[in-house]
């Protein structure tokens, strides 16, 4: 059991208002010692016989034996998902498909309160999060497309003949651990929904609520083989990525692996779409909402510990009003409440993995040595698991490391600019183009900016706001193709 | 003449030198974003207070009620058997701390003090022509030198929101400055000064955020979100609007003033939010009466209800807390 560790002023005399914990029960999640792979609608062992272990990050006790699948176990993913799409699903009418996905909307709400534990425990994220965006924004998720297929001829796209649009076929899906049900259900609900089947893989470290979601397609009476869910690392991705019969890759994840799959698919005819990284610029001018800006600025960049690739991990700040808002902003971080992901008051909970937490020290410890003024909250972290607290550098120039590379931590780097086009020169001056955010009172110049800025996204007056209308996707090396809203069925029709 | 005497530093008098320069200091203050504003309530409003926290947030919150009946129907009778509440809201239970005050028509303040005696429940006194404020500014000051001279320790103004909405914003800095005089006493001492904003009729939360820094800068000693006369009374958002002008007041005045939320709160549930609320914005150091009260009547015996279960570990029946 990890101590929820309070900062700053919550802690302290008797007289201040300690929250006591506040434990989410962990009994409604039945965690199995070990886990086989979803083939076909049923779950299997694998027939290379290895597995790996996944743990809980906020105290490194382990979890689960999860099986690792081989090139033989994705290829026999592959031929139930072909079977499944030529025998049952893409002959299905689209409104039969859509009862299906309804079915499983409805069944990711009615155990919602299981999912966001067994995400909270297998991730790390605040049970909060897991409670109130991911869980509800993947069965949102769900019931909007599932409203969409049997509407697939009025969404303006049509074959190359001009006939009615079709599905592709079999989807390899390879998802990241940073939103492990949301993101299955981005890649999942549009497949279906345009009725193509899918293998998908999730991350290594995060691999339960994928597990769990199988049991709720069996739930649900989904015909077998219309998702298959089969667990592993990079090799088990790279072959499903590279399997002959899968018409459609769908990736969330680094840059670096979207780029060997993009190695990987050229000179196929296979479709692809990537989600890559960013590094985003969250831009804050002198009239803005201030109060609302600094909630901005925090939810840009320690929601789920800053392991967004949209997070609003650059501050531009104006320069004139730089000094009052990291005044303001350092405030706010020392209420931040750092410490066991299943307390329902904290608001940041563990970092992923070993392997994460040595990335963002290293980046963190290159920000320092290159002159970056590096200031965190008075924050205990607990003991065990692995733990990083809210950490903010000032003085960063575009010449940083940290203001260039992708942390993908709790740590913001806060650059300044003088004028709009200064802004919009330094957002626009980097690799990435997933997301902005701008924060002025001034209409004309959210306008004005958003049509300046490289960003698949741009949020104005607020940050990382979802809806499943709404298509999210990048420029430049934050990938190609859209997820969401319309145009994300464009990625599974032809 | 006032016992408090306002002073202001420098760069805060100047905009209120004319109606102008008040203006122009008001329409200079950040905006407010509603979406981001109601969001962030709304998330605050999440928090889980169980066990020793909700046993602290309970008597604390009971410490901060401000008890009040405000009808045309009240009576002495009535308002003793209130004072009597305020006194020991839990007959059963003598650990159960008084409220912080009595709020009642400036006609009555004399039978609340009269009941109320020498224990520590002050009374406080609507007055400058509650609820409306409709009222020539002679009658106003009338209205509240009778409550101070009839015992009050607190006064609860209501501004000029006609004045407000019309942006003639001096003369409600000027009407509150005046009132604030009319609350001193004979012996040096002056009576504390709440103004109330009627948010409701506000409606924006740029105006509750510009109104409370004219009313802070007259020198109100709460400032307060409504009558409970007109809908929507206090909410969360709005009294976050008003949490984070008394914050940044103290940073820019070397003041404090506190908030008083009034209407609409019901249940200790939501007591308890405000009470988070005020903890993560302002900090601990308004989690106290001095700093932080509840306008409310019904909410006394809910927060009575669930500080027995917390004691017992049963819920009793209404019928076992006094109605008045």
């Amino acid at each position: 059991m990890v101590s929820t560790v309070s900062t700053g002023s919550t802690t302290g005399s008797e007289n201040r208002f300690v929250y006591a914990p506040a434990l989410e029960s962990r009994s409604v999640v039945d965690i199995r010692s070990s886990y086989g792979l979803f083939i076909d609608g049923a779950f299997v062992d694998t027939e290379g016989g290895r597995s790996f272990k996944t743990i809980n990050p906020a105290t490194e006790e382990v979890l689960a034996e999860v099986a690792e699948a081989t090139a033989d176990d994705v290829d026999r993913a592959v031929r139930a998902a072909r079977r499944a799409y030529t025998r049952v699903w893409s002959r299905m009418p689209g409104r039969e498909r859509a009862k299906y996905l309804f079915r499983i909307a409805r069944i990711l709400q009615e155990r919602s309160r299981e999912l966001a534990v067994l995400e909270s425990i297998d991730n790390g994220k605040p049970i909060r999060e897991a409670r109130d965006v991911d869980v509800p924004q993947a069965a949102a998720h769900f019931f909007y497309y599932a409203g969409w297929a049997d509407k697939l001829e009025y969404a303006g796209l049509s074959t190359a003949e001009g006939g009615p649009p079709k599905p592709l076929g079999v989807a390899g899906q390879v998802i990241p651990w940073n939103f492990p049900l949301l993101m299955l259900s981005w890649k999942i609900a549009p497949a279906l929904a345009c009725g193509n089947t899918v293998v998908l893989k999730p991350a290594e470290t995060t691999p339960l609520t994928a597990l769990l979601f199988a049991e709720i397609c069996q739930q649900a009476d989904l015909p077998a083989g219309v998702v298959n869910i089969v667990t592993g690392a990079g090799e088990t991705g790279r072959a499903v990525v590279a399997h002959d019969d899968v018409d459609k890759v769908a990736f969330t994840g680094s840059t670096e692996v979207g780029r060997l799959i993009a190695r990987t698919v050229a000179g196929t005819d296979k479709k692809v779409t990537l989600e890559l990284g960013g590094k985003a610029a969250n831009i804050v001018f002198d009239d803005a909402p201030v109060d609302q800006a600094i909630e901005g600025i925090v939810n840009g960049i320690f929601f789920n510990q800053g392991h967004v690739c949209c997070a609003g991990s650059r501050l531009l700040v104006q320069e004139s009003v730089a000094e009052e808002v990291l005044d303001r902003l350092k405030r706010r971080m020392s209420t931040l409440r750092v410490g066991d992901p299943l307390d329902k008051n904290t608001d940041v909970g563990a970092i992923n993995s070993a392997e994460q937490l040595a990335k963002i020290r290293e980046l963190s410890d290159i920000g320092e040595q290159e002159g970056a003024g590096r200031w965190s909250p008075a924050c205990e972290l607990p003991a065990h698991g692995y733990w990083f607290p809210p950490t903010v550098f000032t003085g960063v120039t575009q010449a940083h490391r940290i203001a260039r590379e992708e942390i993908f931590g709790p740590v913001l780097s806060v650059l300044t600019f003088r004028t709009p086009a200064e802004a919009v020169e330094k957002a626009n001056n980097s690799p990435y183009g997933l997301s902005a955010g701008v924060w002025t009172d001034k209409g004309s110049r959210i306008l004005w900016m958003a049509n300046h800025l490289r960003a698949g996204v741009v949020w104005a007056n607020t940050f990382n706001k979802f809806d499943p209308a709404s298509p999210f996707g990048g420029y430049k090396e934050s990938g190609y193709g859209r997820e969401g809203g319309r145009h994300g069925l464009k990625a599974y029709l032809r | 003449m006032s016992g408090d005497p306002l002073v202001l530093p420098s760069h805060l008098a100047d905009a209120t030198g004319s109606d102008s320069a008040l203006r122009r200091f008001l329409h200079g203050l950040p905006g407010v974003d509603q979406v981001g504003a109601e969001a962030r309530a709304a998330t605050l409003a999440t928090r889980s207070i169980k066990t020793t926290a909700k046993a602290y947030a309970l008597d604390l919150a009971i410490r901060m009620v401000d008890l009040t009946t405000l009808e045309g129907q009240d009576t002495p009778g009535k308002v003793r058997a209130l004072s009597a509440k305020a006194m020991r809201p839990d007959p059963a239970d003598p650990t159960c701390p008084h409220v912080a005050a009595v709020c009642v028509y400036p006609d009555m303040v004399a039978t609340a003090k009269q009941t109320l005696g020498d224990s520590p429940v002050r009374v406080a006194s609507v007055a400058t022509a509650f609820p409306s404020g409709r009222a020539a500014l002679d009658v106003k000051l009338a209205d509240t030198r009778d409550a101070v001279e009839a015992g009050a320790d607190e006064i609860d103004m209501v501004i000029d929101r006609g004045a407000f909405l019309a942006g003639r914003y001096l003369a409600v800095f000027e009407e509150i400055v005046a009132v604030r005089e009319a609350c001193a006493r004979l012996d040096g001492t002056s009576a504390h000064l709440k103004v109330i904003f009627e948010t409701g009729e506000l409606q924006t939360f740029d105006n509750i955020r510009r109104v409370s820094w004219l009313a802070m800068m007259a020198g109100a000693h709460f400032i307060k979100t409504s009558t409970g006369k007109v809908q929507p009374a206090a909410t969360m958002p709005g009294t976050l609007v008003m949490l984070e002008a008394v914050r940044d007041y103290l940073d820019a005045a070397g003041r404090m003033v506190g908030v008083k939320p009034a209407g609409g709160i019901r249940s200790a549930k939501e007591a308890i939010k405000y009470l988070v609320m005020v903890n993560e914005v302002t900090g601990p150091d308004w989690l106290d009466p001095e700093w932080f009260r509840f306008g409310a009547s019904t909410l006394l015996n809910d927060l009575l209800m669930q500080r027995t279960k917390m004691t017992t570990g049963r819920y009793s029946g209404p019928d076992y807390f006094t109605l008045d």
